[in-house]
C-alpha cells in the first residue's frame, strides 16, 4: 500500500526528499544527542558508574534475575495458553450455561488491569488467609489476564474459518470433538500463530510488573543495583555510585533482545504463512 | 461496602486522576501515533526508518521500564521540573503511540488501492492524498482496534500508582494503612475499572455501528 501513496519522485522531488531526510535525521540526532549530553554531564557515563557490571557476583545475580523473568514468563505462557484454550472452548460450546459462564469470566479478567490482579493475589489473598509468593502472584496474574485475551484470539480464529469446513466434517459423521480437533484447530492455529506469539511478547513484557509486587525479576534487580552507593566493610568498600541510568540501559537492552527474538519468530511465521495462499489474514490483534 | 462508602472521596479522587491520566495520554498518543504512522508510509526512506526504529524499540520495551526511565532519568536531563503525574503521562504517551502507529498503519492498508491511485491521478501530492483521501477512510476501519488500544492504555495507567502518582491503583496502599481489608479495597478498584472499560466498549460499539452504516 505505502508505495501507491506517492508517485515515483522526479528530480525536484528527490532533492526535496533529500532535504526532508537531512532535516529529519538532524532533528532526531539533536534530540538523542541532547539526552546523551545531559546524562554524560551528570556523570552517568563515567567509567566508575559502569564498574558494577564487572563484578562476578553482579553478573551471576543479573543472570539469576533474567532466569526469574523467564521462569515467570514460561509458566505464565503455558498456563495462559491452557486457560485460553479451555475458555475459548467454553465460549464456543453448544450449551448456553457454559457459554455464559465462560464469556463472563473472560470479559471480567480482560477488564481488570493486570497490576490490580497481581495486587489482589499478592496483597489481597493473605488477608483471606491464603499465603502467596510473589512468583505465584505474578504467574497467576499473567495467566488470568493473558489467558482471557488468548481465549478471545482462539475464538476469533476458529469463527473466522469458512462454515463449510465444519459442515463438511459433520456431514462425514464426525463428532463435535473430532470436528474441533481434526478439522478446525489445525487450520485456525496456523492463522492465529503470529497473534498468539505477539500476545506472548506482551506477556513477557508484563513480567516486569512483578517489580511492583517485589518479585525479584530483572527490573527489580536493576532498581536494586541502581540504588547502591557503596557496600562492604568500611576498610574494603566497593563503590557503585547509584548507577540507575546504566542499569536501566543494560536491562532495557536485555528486555528488547528477549522480546525481539520472540517477535522475529512471529514475523518469520507470518511470512511463511503468507506464502500459503489458502489461509487468510490473522483475525485478531494482540492487546498491549 | 464500608470500605467504599467511608472513603468515597479517596476513591473519587483516585479515579479522577486515572481518567485524567487516560484522557491526556490518549490524546497525546493519538496525535503522535498518527504522525509516526505518516512517517512510516512517507516517500522518504530515512523517515520511514526512523518511524520503524521507534516502533520496534518501544513495542519491545516493558512499560514499567519506560516509567523507570522517566521517573529516575528525566530529572538528570534538567530541562523542566515536571510533577510525577505529568511524567507518567509522558511515559504512557511514548509507549502507547507506538501501538497507535501500528493500528493506524494497518488501517491505511485496508483502504482500497484505487483510492490512492485516483487521488494521485487527480494530481494530489503525498500530504493531500494521505490527509484528505486515505486517513479519513482509514480512521473508520481502525475505530475498533483503536478502542482496544485505548482500553489497554486505561488499564496501563495503574502502573503510575507504583511510581508515586495518587491514582486508582494507589488507593490500596492508603487504605491498607488505615486497616481496611485489602481484598475488599482491590475489588472495589476492579469494579471501578470494569465500569470505565464498559463505558469505552459502549463508545466502541457506537462508532462501529455509525461508521459501518456510513460505508
Amino acid at each position: 500500500m505505502s508505495n501507491v501513496l506517492f508517485d515515483i519522485p522526479g528530480p525536484r522531488a528527490r532533492v526535496r526528499h533529500r532535504l526532508y531526510a537531512v532535516l529529519g535525521v538532524a532533528a532526531v540526532a539533536a534530540f538523542v544527542g541532547f539526552i546523551v549530553w545531559r546524562l554524560a554531564e551528570s556523570g552517568e557515563f563515567a567509567a566508575r558508574k559502569w564498574e558494577w557490571i564487572q563484578y562476578k557476583q553482579v553478573q551471576e545475580d543479573l543472570a539469576a534475575a533474567v532466569g526469574n523473568t523467564l521462569r515467570a514468563f514460561a509458566l505464565g505462557a503455558v498456563l495462559a495458553l491452557a486457560f485460553g484454550a479451555v475458555f475459548a472452548a467454553g465460549r464456543l460450546s453448544d450449551h448456553k450455561p457454559v457459554r455464559v459462564v465462560a464469556g463472563f469470566v473472560v470479559e471480567l479478567f480482560r477488564a481488570i488491569p493486570l497490576l490490580i490482579l497481581m495486587f489482589m493475589f499478592y496483597y489481597g489473598l493473605p488477608t483471606l488467609g491464603v499465603r502467596m509468593s510473589p512468583y505465584m502472584a505474578v504467574v497467576l496474574g499473567l495467566t488470568l489476564y493473558n489467558g482471557s485475551v488468548l481465549a478471545e484470539v482462539f475464538r476469533a480464529g476458529i469463527q473466522a474459518l469458512p462454515k463449510g469446513q465444519s459442515e463438511a466434517a459433520y456431514a462425514l459423521g464426525m463428532r463435535k470433538t473430532q470436528v474441533m480437533v481434526l478439522i478446525l484447530l489445525p487450520q485456525a492455529l496456523r492463522t492465529m500463530l503470529p497473534t498468539i506469539i505477539s500476545q506472548l511478547v506482551v506477556l513477557l513484557k508484563d513480567t516486569a510488573l512483578g517489580f511492583l509486587i517485589t518479585y525479584e525479576e530483572l527490573l527489580n534487580y536493576a532498581r536494586y543495583i541502581g540504588s547502591i552507593y557503596a557496600f562492604g566493610d568500611l576498610d574494603s568498600q566497593i563503590f557503585f555510585y547509584r548507577p540507575i541510568i546504566p542499569t536501566t540501559i543494560v536491562v532495557g537492552a536485555i528486555y528488547i533482545t528477549l522480546c525481539l527474538l520472540l517477535t522475529l519468530l512471529a514475523n518469520r511465521l507470518q511470512k511463511r504463512q503468507r506464502r500459503n495462499r489458502k489461509i487468510q489474514a490473522a483475525p485478531a490483534e494482540a492487546v498491549v | 461496602m464500608g470500605a467504599l462508602l467511608d472513603n468515597l472521596p479517596l476513591f473519587l479522587s483516585g479515579f479522577r486522576t486515572t481518567v485524567w491520566l487516560f484522557l491526556v495520554s490518549a490524546a497525546a498518543s493519538l496525535v503522535f501515533g498518527t504522525i509516526l504512522a505518516m512517517l512510516r508510509v512517507s516517500p522518504v526512506p530515512i523517515l520511514r526508518g526512523i518511524g520503524t526504529l521507534y516502533v520496534t524499540v518501544v513495542r519491545n520495551t516493558p512499560l514499567t521500564l519506560v516509567f523507570l526511565f522517566f521517573i529516575f532519568a528525566y530529572p538528570l536531563l534538567k530541562i523542566v521540573d515536571l510533577s510525577y503525574a505529568v511524567r507518567a503521562m509522558v511515559a504512557l504517551s511514548v509507549y502507547t503511540s507506538a501501538f497507535v502507529c501500528e493500528v493506524v498503519r494497518s488501517g491505511i492498508n485496508t483502504v482500497p488501492v484505487g483510492q490512492a491511485e485516483a487521488a494521485r491521478a487527480l494530481g494530489l501530492n503525498f500530504g493531500q492524498t494521505l490527509g484528505s483521501v486515505i486517513l479519513p477512510q482509514a480512521m473508520r476501519a481502525v475505530a475498533p482496534p483503536m478502542m482496544s488500544t485505548l482500553i489497554a492504555l486505561l488499564k496501563n495507567t495503574t502502573i503510575a500508582a507504583g511510581f508515586s502518582v495518587a491514582e486508582a491503583g494507589a488507593i490500596r496502599a492508603v487504605l491498607a494503612d488505615k486497616g481496611y481489608p485489602q481484598m475488599v479495597t482491590l475489588a472495589w478498584v476492579a469494579v471501578g475499572f470494569i465500569l470505565l472499560v464498559m463505558v469505552l466498549t459502549l463508545v466502541q460499539r457506537t462508532f462501529e455501528k455509525r461508521w459501518s452504516r456510513a460505508r
